[in-house]
């Protein structure tokens, strides 16, 4: 990019691996990985900084000051720094004060302190005030070294980080030799004489103005930049913090510059190796948003590239002094109608100034509720707008929400005060996930839309009772009934559900959603029970809106006229296309297996056999085999990941998207949210026509694995596979193998959630599922490719990438019970005493053979190269009959779990 | 020659610990319960005529009944332990000004020590392959550095960091002076504290010219995983480690089987050794804690078979009993390895 930059290659890489991470701590960690790339410190609760907050503790109004630390930490800033120098304040006084408050504050000291004062009794007291390891900020050489070296010992035994600014007796540093001379003089005496640990050395290299028409100064940010890079190349461990917004300091009044600048600069900075500044959190990543032809001019400046870089800057910004890109929109939209500011905040998810905004129309309004029935409304009718028009997505919408319910929080005891009456609902849905599944991502996601669209959500959660559905319906006298469900039994229950409420007179709309629900499987099995009212399929949460929407309007007849006469056509066509197939019987099938041949097959025996229990695996390794594909179909974004972020639609919402999913995995690995468990076993096994035996070491069957058989007629070259023919049949002789695993990531999930989701952020309960899904399904892939190479080791020396694991090109496969190849759920009940899985991982079956917790996988490992998915399609009834002799079920218990795959 | 005196056993029990699951003793108040004293005991020969009264102030027997805390070390050492704990939960001038004895914290301690060394050095004498050790119990105080004890004012605190440095300095001194070969700061509630006392002994080492290992302990409250003032597990750790520690560990309010998730959180982060000493339980309906040995065993058995453990002994309701039926299910692992 520039020739002064040119012998810099690339992004600067960790290079100390040796050397323990800096970990700081509030009442949580913060522990400073590489991947963590950069710490952004909050900056306004600085009074040299902030005007607002210096007169909060001139006026000690201190719960006001707290909001602006509150707000920091909301808005994503991972450190706050604290600063009272100020003539008129008694600085260690209104220091320890503000330290002992905010530790009364969770939501706050949950991030780590950084004490910032040019005062060492400040900076001391301070010390005595925090139970984290927090940071100093800052100490130098500014008045020699025995001063230097009393501090540093000081804030060792204290425990904390510093920050070391490049000042020396002769003064601050301003030129590149300066800044490394000084630093590295900094770092030996802390390292070698205080025995200062050097992963808690942070070296502030001063950031200066750039641009200000002196000569001297046209170096300033390239110099910060090289000498970023020596230090984090030489000085052993040692960090890189600055405070960015120094540099664009002649451009003061002109924003748009600024922000460019900004940006720009802390790019290259963190480039270089900057790790950690002091930054508007809300201005980072929109490097690529710069105008091109801004970010030249910027850049000319910053590398001082061309003879008249400044003026050339400067003439360019007195003509763009108009809004052209967002963040200079969001220092403008402040300045409009607070309820303009409002919708914004909606629209744009963006909680920092909604209680703020929020107070301003609740003093002017003469009843609290006005303020949600006027401008909450309407901003939230404008998102549903949005949406409705697909100019918005999902992930957008549920940050909106999250706003609105701060909003709604903030005025409830209002409210309640005044009794100024309720919010007028659009309606009352009742929303539960069925009897036996535990899958709720879905639901939830359809709650919170329908939420911000004014209705009142009862959501009842997961494993409900057809009873306890009816009985809330009637008590809360809801509108609509929604039903959702993920695996194939939760079919029936949803039946159940709309007999329950036929023979209890509840002839309100049922709409049905969820992954293996249907608009065909609705039409054909479940409205029929429900004769008195209607029945809708919901294919995801956008549709919820206008479905909700049409049914409690005055145009709901003719919508459910119109509903039902398309149900009819469904009906029509899937009886017809039904008769039109052909089957075999089960035993011509079998006659038409999928053929191996066995003679000249080579068997790899497991390296070990039995059950295997893992729980050291490393989730930072498993979560590198996510797919992130599913990820975004949660979220209703569409298209292939990595393809989806450039996607011309959705493309910038999936990135942002993908980045708070980033940010969260890596907090969720720092936290130990995910951690994985994973059982896994390996038995001798022979096959008998569909059935597959499972042997013990002593050759006793200690199970048998009943397999389902494709049964539609095949063209001359297909055959009827069945799981069974990957195992060599007892006749071949060959003494074969079956293997079989339960892994989960979702012990703590619950609990996790639902803490976000008392924080009133749906956002964040929603995302750490569907990302403890994902690491799930990754779990699973891991443990495969482990098994595959060592644990049963057919494939030792095999080498995909993740790419090539998604796609399934591996050898070998580990199908489901509950999924196409074998759909017949109650095969889990054989895995999970093979493994003991509910002792082992902690995994238990519902009633309805779901995993709990949710993000669970199990599933059986074939080995054999020949051995493929396939769906089993539909069944015949003679097959379920076999098949229940041979398990010892009655016909009628498995016709019913059968029900989706049987032809009638 | 003191200082050679501890240099030793500090090396000592650090290659001990590279091979053996060490063991420290049960409860005080527990087995001081058991010998049913009365008022008269606490006060015998030195508060003979005190204005207020002394029964429950536990380390005071240490001057008083200086015959019936051996016998409880003796218990202890009988039944397995390698460390013993100084009887001087209580021994700070903050602590012990509720009862107007603020002056007698260094005899408190300085006693403490010196009787519970006696003990430990009869038994290494008799028992040469299995040297005993003595630590310096300093317990939290009754206050708290980082929580207001008034609802009304969450900024006001009824103790600071500096009042805390000074007391704990004083209580370090005398347990030093008194030959103690460990320290162990425990039952950490308030990691402020913790760090005062910290910061009191990097002080008093400074003073001394002489060190000696130090352990700390904190307790997690309850499910939530934190600590009293708020702090998750790995963040106490890290609030800890700026200091060269022998151990971290936990400690009080939780039952062994409570106490798992976090050792394990603690073992996996750690670059110190880990000690528990848990509670027999949790309370029962009386307030006591009931759980036996063999239940409690049946649970640290967990924690030895995940190789979480270095140091293992127990809290409040353990007995002789209990530390028997520990030690020697500790004798068949081994000590949790570090990495």
């Amino acid at each position: 990019m520039d020739s002064i930059l040119q012998p810099y290659k690339g992004k600067y890489q960790f290079k100390w691996k040796e050397f323990p991470f800096m970990k700081l701590s509030g009442l949580e960690p913060l522990v400073f990985s590489p991947q963590l790339n950069f710490v952004n410190v909050g900056e306004r609760t600085n009074v040299t900084g902030s005007r607002k907050f210096l007169r909060l503790i001139k006026e000690e109004k201190f719960d006001e000051a707290i909001d602006v630390a509150r707000e920091q930490v909301e808005g994503g800033a991972q450190i706050i720094d604290i600063n009272m120098d100020e003539g008129m304040l008694n600085g260690q006084e209104s220091m320890v004060r503000f330290l002992n408050l905010i530790a009364a504050e969770p939501d706050i000291s949950r991030v780590p302190v950084m004490i910032d004062s040019s005062k060492w009794n400040i900076i001391e007291a301070g010390l005595k005030c925090i139970q984290g390891k927090g940071v100093v900020n800052s100490i130098s050489l500014k008045e020699g070294e025995a001063q230097f070296i009393k501090q540093g010992q000081l804030i060792k035994q204290f425990g904390a980080a510093v920050i070391v600014m490049a000042f020396d007796e002769q003064g601050q540093a301003d030129s590149y030799e300066r800044r490394i001379e000084i630093c590295e003089r900094s770092y030996n005496i802390l390292v070698k004489e205080v025995k200062f640990p050097p992963q808690d050395i942070i070296f502030d290299p001063n950031v200066f103005p750039v641009a200000t028409g002196m000569e001297e100064h046209k170096n300033n940010a390239i110099d910060f930049f090289k000498a970023t890079r020596w230090i984090r190349e030489n000085l052993p461990a040692a960090h890189i913090s600055g405070g960015v917004s120094n540099v664009s300091f002649s451009f003061r009044g002109n924003n748009t510059v600024r922000e460019a600048m900004h940006s720009a600069f802390l790019y290259h900075a963190i480039n270089e190796g900057m790790d950690m500044g002091i930054v508007n959190p809300s201005m980072l990543e929109i490097y690529d948003d710069i105008p091109k032809d801004l970010l030249n001019k910027v850049e000319d400046v910053l590398f001082n590239r061309t003879e008249n870089a400044t003026e050339e800057l400067l003439s360019f910004a007195q003509n763009i002094k108009g809004g052209i890109k967002s963040e200079v929109k969001k220092a403008e939209w402040r300045s409009e109608s607070v309820e303009r500011r409002l919708e914004y905040s909606l629209i744009k998810g963006i909680t920092e100034f909604i209680i703020e905004d929020v107070e301003e129309v609740r003093i002017k309004a003469s009843k609290p509720i006005e303020v949600i029935e006027g401008p909450l409304m309407n901003g939230m009718n404008t998102v549903g707008d949005l949406f409705g028009e697909g100019k918005m997505f999902l992930p957008q919408v549920v940050k909106s929400a999250r706003v609105m319910k701060k909003a709604v929080a903030y005025l409830t005891p209002f409210i309640e005060k005044e009794k100024g009456g309720k919010v007028q609902s659009k309606g009352k849905i009742l929303l539960a996930t069925v009897k036996g599944d535990v899958h709720d991502i879905g639901k939830n996601i359809v709650g919170v839309v329908l939420g911000c669209n004014h209705y009142e959500i009862i959501d009842l959660g997961v494993m409900v009772s057809a009873d306890k559905i009816i009985k809330e319906a009637k008590d809360h006298q809801v509108d609509i009934i929604g039903l959702s469900g993920l695996i194939t039994p939760s079919l029936d229950e949803m039946i159940d559900v709309a007999r329950e409420m036929e023979k209890n007179n509840i002839h309100i709309p049922l709409l049905i959603g969820g992954a293996t629900t249907s608009r065909v499987h609705t039409a054909v099995k479940i409205e029929k029970e429900l004769p008195s009212s209607t029945t809708i399929h919901v294919l995801d949460a956008s549709r919820s809106v206008p479905v909700a929407g049409n049914l409690l309007s005055d145009k709901k007849y003719e919508f459910i006229e119109k509903i039902e006469k398309e149900y009819q056509t469904l009906r029509d066509y899937h009886f017809k296309k039904k008769s039109q197939k052909s089957y075999l019987s089960i035993v011509q099938a079998r006659k038409n297996k999928f053929p191996i041949t066995w003679d000249s097959y080579q068997v790899v025996s497991p390296k070990k056999q039995g059950v295997h229990l893992i729980q050291n695996l490393s989730p930072k390794e498993i979560a590198s085999y996510i797919d992130w594909t599913p990820f975004f179909q949660t979220w209703e974004l569409y298209g292939r990941y990595p393809k989806i972020l450039n996607d011309e639609i959705v493309g910038n919402e999936a990135q942002k998207l993908f980045k708070d999913a980033k940010k969260m995995l890596i907090k969720a690995l720092d936290e130990n949210w995910l951690e994985v468990r994973a059982v896994f076993g390996f038995w001798e096994a022979y096959s008998v026509d569909d059935d597959i035996l499972i042997l013990d070491k002593n050759g006793k069957i200690i199970a048998i694995s009943h397999c389902l058989r494709q049964q539609s007629k095949k063209s001359s070259k297909g055959y009827n596979i069945s799981l069974a023919d990957f195992i060599a049949p007892k006749s071949s002789g060959k003494k074969d193998f079956i293997g079989a695993f339960v892994v989960t990531a979702g012990k703590d999930i619950e609990a996790i959630s639902k803490k976000f989701q008392d924080e009133m952020d749906d956002y964040n309960s929603i995302m750490i599922k569907a990302l403890a899904d994902r690491m799930a399904e990754a779990a699973a892939e891991f443990l495969h490719e482990k098994i595959r190479k060592y644990d049963w080791g057919y494939a030792s020396d095999e080498k995909y990438s993740n790419e090539d694991l998604i796609k399934e090109k591996y050898t070998g496969i580990r199908p489901a019970p509950g999924y196409p190849a074998c759909p017949d759920h109650t095969e889990k009940n054989t895995i999970f005493k093979l493994l003991d899985a509910e002792k082992n991982v902690g995994v238990t079956l519902t009633e309805s053979l779901a995993m709990y917790p949710a993000a669970s996988v199990s599933g059986w490992y074939f080995s054999h190269p020949e051995a493929k998915y396939f769906g089993l399609g539909k069944i015949k009834i003679d097959q379920v009959e076999d098949l229940s002799k041979r398990k010892k079920m009655d016909v009628s218990i498995m016709k019913k779990w059968l029900s989706p795959n049987l032809e009638d | 020659m003191k200082e050679i005196f501890f240099w030793s056993n500090m090396k000592d029990i650090l290659s001990i610990a590279k091979n053996k699951i060490l063991v420290l003793d049960g409860a005080m108040g527990t087995m001081i319960q058991r010998y049913k004293l009365g008022e008269a005991d606490f006060r015998k020969n030195w508060f003979e005529n005190h204005d207020s009264p002394l029964k429950g102030n536990n380390d005071l027997l240490s001057l008083t009944r200086p015959d019936i805390i051996k016998d409880i070390h003796n218990a202890y050492f009988e039944a397995g332990a390698d460390i013993i704990e100084t009887n001087t939960f209580s021994g700070t001038n903050i602590a012990q000004s509720d009862y107007g004895l603020e002056k007698f914290t260094y005899d408190i301690n300085f006693q403490s020590a010196k009787i519970a060394r006696e003990v430990a050095l009869k038994f290494t004498e008799n028992e040469p392959h299995k040297p005993r050790f003595v630590a310096g119990s300093i317990g939290p105080t009754n206050r708290t550095a980082s929580i207001s004890p008034d609802v009304n004012d969450p900024g006001f605190r009824n103790t600071s960091f500096d009042k805390l440095n000074l007391a704990y300095q004083e209580q370090i001194t005398a347990l030093m002076d008194g030959g103690v070969d460990l320290l162990l700061v425990e039952t950490v509630f308030d990691t402020l504290n913790a760090k005062a006392a910290l910061f009191a002994i990097d002080e008093v080492f400074n003073q001394k010219k002489s060190s000696i290992p130090v352990m700390v302990s904190g307790t997690i409250t309850d499910a939530s995983g934190r600590t009293l003032s708020g702090q998750t597990t790995e963040a106490f750790l890290i609030s800890m480690s700026h200091f060269h520690l022998f151990s971290i560990g936990l400690n009080c309010a939780l039952g062994a089987a409570d106490m798992h998730p976090y050792l394990k959180i603690l073992a996996k982060k750690s670059s110190f050794l880990i000690s528990a000493h848990p509670n027999a339980g949790l309370p029962n309906e009386f307030g006591e804690y009931d759980e036996t040995p063999e239940k409690m065993v049946k649970q640290i058995k967990l924690f030895l078979e995940d190789n979480l453990i270095n140091i293992i002994g127990g809290c409040c309701g353990t007995t002789p009993s209990h530390i028997k039926a520990i030690a020697e299910l500790a004798d068949q692992y081994l000590p949790r390895k570090m990495d």
